[in-house]
């Protein structure tokens, strides 16, 4: 048997966990000369949240684009809630929603008004209802009816949230959710991702810069430098391994380049 | 909570969120209001003393009475028309809210279907009280023209539409950059559709690029009407073949520019 029959015979990451929330295989993504996404391959299992970590140009937010079908692999495969991406996405997206600071909600429309829209678009029943629910939860009730672009950042960042639970989906993916906010309003934002987790057993996939926040929400990490995979694991046995108290640590030893050293150090 | 049906086919709830989206950012903005009155209004009445002066002066207008000002009306048509379609589309590429609507349940189909039904709406906003205005100031009554009107209406819509959708799908692979050919591509159109003139005045091998196009037939037919009291049901079918093929291709354009802006990620920058 040669090399190549072996790989092809080897089950993928989505055979290995056919219950998996999302399964990334083998992913490479190639603008140009860049690879912005090089071989990689994760498994998140349903009600996990993982943080995704790397500096400027790790490859990230491509991760994701890929993972909601808004950017297509060169090459690799995506399996999101047993469905395979973008192939099958009309049968996803119905349960799945994000937040990024890569896009907005139109800002002349009030909140209550692109709520109501975005609601229709996933065909929420007892739509006004869910709306009440969510001004209620995330405290939107005293802006519900202002016009988004009226809003300041903390506001929006609150209503972008309320977007993205607006069909209670069973996958979030988040992309740096608390960037620009102040301490309060991001511990805030936090402390609801948690709840929402719990309550509906959701998965969340979350892009950040802010080590404290992994270390608070997320049972699992995955660091990506380059556009490749440079650990994955919980947050306890990273610092371990690396021999660091604190995630922010490690992550300067990863852009830093000092991963063998601290590796070894801790060994 | 979710409709079960979400993934079935194209849904009629989506379109409608997305004509509702688009009604309470028209009904939220007076300038957007105006300005589909505005240039509707000052083509009509500059076009309408126009024809007036002319009439006065040269026998052939004074029998062909209202082919300019019909034109202009005709024109206005196709060219809000496709304005009417694609300044929806910009509105979210202005709002960076594409990303939020491909990664929504909502098809392309749908999303397209829902930019036509706006274009009309739009149409209707602007178009309505010029044919009032061309009534009351030139006694230009562009609903006399009858049934005709209708295939005329129809045939210069959908060419609107094709074009529409290929220059939004050209934005959304190129970004905002490509703003101007929504602007601008129209104009291209207008010289080889003959709107003020026959096709005859054309050099001969312009004639056949101006066959093929689906709008010539419409102002050819709409002289015709005038000034020969004559329908030519051969021109309008004509169009209507043409403006088959045109919405095909310009739909396959579409989704091909779309998964060139998936594999390119422009979808994520949108920006230049």
């Amino acid at each position: 048997m040669t090399e190549n029959d072996k790989a092809s015979s080897r089950p993928t990451v989505a055979e290995r966990s056919p219950s998996a929330a999302i399964t990334v295989d083998h992913l490479v993504k190639l603008y140009k000369q860049t690879r912005a996404v090089d071989d990689i391959s994760f498994s998140l299992p349903r009600g996990s949240i993982t943080g995704l970590l790397g500096g400027n140009g790790a490859g990230k937010t491509t991760t994701i684009a890929m993972i909601m079908g808004l950017v297509l692999p060169t090459s690799g495969r995506v399996q999101v809630l047993s469905h395979r991406m973008p192939e099958e996405s009309a049968a996803v997206l119905g349960r799945m929603n994000f937040e990024s600071p890569y896009v907005d909600m139109p800002m002349r429309l009030t909140v209550r008004q692109n709520l109501t829209v975005f609601g229709k678009l996933y065909a929420v029943k007892h739509l006004a209802g869910r709306i009440a629910e969510l001004a209620e939860d995330l405290d939107l009730a005293d802006f519900i009816d202002r016009a988004n672009g009226k809003l300041s950042a903390g506001q929006k960042t609150r209503v972008a949230l309320a977007k993205a639970l607006i069909n209670r989906p069973e996958l979030l993916l988040l992309d740096e959710p608390t960037a620009s906010l102040d301490p309060d309003t991001a511990d805030w934002v936090r402390a609801h991702l948690e709840r929402y987790r719990k309550e509906n057993n959701a998965t969340i996939l979350l892009a950040s810069h802010n080590m404290l926040e992994v270390e608070r929400l997320c049972d699992r990490v995955i660091i990506m430098k380059r556009g490749r995979i440079e650990d994955d694991d919980t947050p306890e046995a990273i610092m371990a391994r690396y021999n660091r108290t604190t995630l922010e640590e490690v992550f300067l030893d990863v852009a830093r380049g000092r991963v063998n050293g601290a590796k070894e150090a801790a060994r | 909570m979710i409709n079960s049906s979400l993934h079935r086919g194209i849904s009629v709830h989506r379109i409608g969120a997305m004509i509702l989206r688009y009604w309470y950012l028209l009904m939220s903005s007076w300038p957007r209001l105006l300005e589909l009155l505005y240039w509707p209004a000052l083509q009509v009445i500059t076009w309408g003393f126009l024809q007036l002066y002319i009439a006065e002066n040269a026998n052939f207008f004074a029998r062909a009475g209202g082919t300019l000002i019909g034109a202009v009306i005709l024109w206005d048509i196709l060219f809000r028309g496709q304005l009417g379609f694609s300044i929806s589309f910009l509105e979210e590429m202005w709002a960076r809210n594409i990303g939020n609507l491909m990664m929504s349940p909502l098809k392309p189909i749908e999303f397209l279907l829902s930019l036509m039904v706006m274009s009309l709406i739009r149409l209707a906003i602007g178009i309505v009280p010029m044919t009032l205005l061309a009534l009351f100031l030139f006694h230009f009554n562009v609903y006399a023209l009858g049934l005709p009107l209708i295939a005329f209406f129809c045939n210069l819509i959908f060419t609107s539409w094709s074009v529409g959708i290929f220059v939004s799908g050209l934005v959304l692979r190129n970004g905002l950059g490509a703003e101007s050919i929504v602007w601008t591509l129209m104009f291209a159109i207008l010289p080889l559709a003959c709107v003020y003139y026959p096709v005859s005045v054309l050099p001969a091998f312009l004639q056949y690029v101006a066959w093929a196009l689906p709008p010539t037939y419409v102002f050819e037919g709409m002289r015709a009407l005038l000034i020969e009291q004559t329908f030519r049901t051969d021109l309008m079918l004509g169009a209507l073949a043409l403006n088959a093929a045109l919405l095909v291709a310009s739909f396959a354009a579409f989704l091909a520019l779309l998964r060139s802006a998936k594999r390119n990620g422009s979808l994520l920058s949108g920006g230049e």
